[in-house]
């Protein structure tokens, strides 16, 4: 048995992260990380799954049936992405029914973005380009991250993401390139989601209390600000490339950043939507509750015909 | 209502022949056909499996990580074992 004092523990754990070597659900790990990362992990995993609302919202009313296969086979991911999530979450002591009670009581937090209602087919196109985006540019480091089933987890995520970027954008180029209407559409779309999809990366810095800490245990490797600068960099040509415009008249680039300098964005509004006023966020929940209760029977018919079988199989 | 919740399963798939089935994570399921069904949607939506094991989680034994460096210490210290630590003359090859 180990008889060395926590501080010591500490100290180890500490240098495996230093030198990254990743951490995996026995081992042991100071109580800080392993909340933080039930935290973060199940935050995510809701967000994957109330994520699947606003898309689901248009399966019925996709303009083709190729569109239509496209946009149901993306949303089946983001429900492979809740599970494989859940699963490492599982992985630290997860309760993951208590985890979905937390969610349906409004005690769990998930991504802002999805309190946003999808008004327009456009707004397929921009979620995927935007949000899916968004996605990606926070998961591609979490790869990374020092918790081995997280990090795996991300890997399967990230290679899946890049389809629904895709998708997206193919939806929105098509509309800019379309009549004054569509075009009209696609740019009313990117209006109402380029404010949210950038609150998507978090507060500020100054305004991220827990961060440092979650980069010095390797849980983050980039800060919320970088990501988010990045993102804007990356998209800023991918609107001009399509002819639609950035609703940001402070968007300019600064030659000696290497950057783009952007506008200030409305936290009060971000606040708001994470203390659950949002536009969606009752009917999220709303949908998401009553899909548990509606579901019970086929979980309960699930139990009952294993029951079966298994009486079956003993009598054989 | 019954709130019997699914046990856990943890998941192996072969992606192809001649490999051998590699650990992907872990579902739940009611019973092990039902882990297999769902596995298949979770973990091969992209052709990656062809064949697939599932195995109640709680089934699993595993070795200590705290012990570990005891446990393994008998390979570390027989490097002997490896061909590299051989001398090989200049001029011999195929060896
Ligand atoms: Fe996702
Ligand atoms: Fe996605």
């Amino acid at each position: 048995m180990s008889t060395k004092n926590i501080e010591e523990l500490e100290r180890e754990f500490q240098a495996k992260i230093d030198a990254d070597i990743k951490i995996e659900p026995n081992d042991w790990m100071p109580e800080g990380y392993r909340k933080t990362l039930m935290r973060q992990i199940s935050q995510h995993a809701h967000s994957e799954i109330v994520g699947m609302l606003p898309e689901g919202n248009w399966i019925t009313r996709a303009p083709s049936l190729k569109r239509k296969a496209v946009l149901l086979a993306k949303v089946q991911d983001e429900a492979g992405h809740g599970l494989y999530l859940y699963s490492a979450a599982e992985t630290l002591g997860l309760d993951r029914e208590k985890s979905i009670d937390d969610l349906h009581s409004g005690k769990a937090k998930y991504s802002s973005i999805f309190n946003y209602p999808t008004l327009t087919w456009a707004d397929m196109g921009t979620i995927g380009w935007l949000v899916d985006g968004a996605a990606i540019m926070n998961q591609v480091p979490l790869c990374r991250c020092s918790y081995g089933p997280y990090a795996r987890a991300m890997v399967r995520v990230c290679k899946e993401e890049s389809f629904h970027q895709r998708q997206g954008f193919e939806i929105v180029s098509l509309l800019a390139n379309g009549t004054a209407e569509q075009k009209q559409m696609a740019q009313d779309s990117l209006n109402r989601f380029w404010w949210p999809a950038l609150m998507m990366f978090g507060p500020n810095d100054d305004n991220s209390p827990n961060s440092a800490q979650s980069i010095k245990w390797k849980i983050k490797r980039s800060s919320n600000d970088e990501l988010r600068q990045q993102f804007i960099d990356v998209t800023v040509t991918q609107a001009e490339m399509v002819g639609l415009t950035i609703p940001d008249k402070d968007l300019k680039w600064n030659e000696a950043r290497g950057s783009y300098d952007f506008g200030t964005i409305n936290w009060e509004e971000f606040n708001q939507v994470i203390q659950g006023n949002g536009p969606c966020n009752k009917e999220r929940i709303d949908a998401r509750r009553n899909a548990k209760e509606n579901g019970a029977w086929v979980r309960e018919a699930a139990n009952a015909f294993a029951e079966k079988r298994k009486k079956k199989e003993l009598t054989h | 209502m019954s709130s019997k919740e699914w046990p856990l399963w943890e998941i192996f798939i072969r992606s192809k022949q001649g490999l051998s089935h590699k650990h992907v994570g872990s579902l739940r399921a009611a019973d092990a056909q039902m882990a297999i069904d769902n596995a298949r949607d979770v973990y091969t939506r992209r052709s990656e499996g062809i064949s697939i094991w599932v195995i109640e989680s709680k089934l699993v034994t595993a070795s200590d990580p705290d012990e570990s460096a005891e446990f393994f210490e008998p390979s570390e210290s027989k490097i002997y074992r490896h061909p590299t630590f051989y001398n090989v003359p200049d001029g011999i090859s195929h060896m």
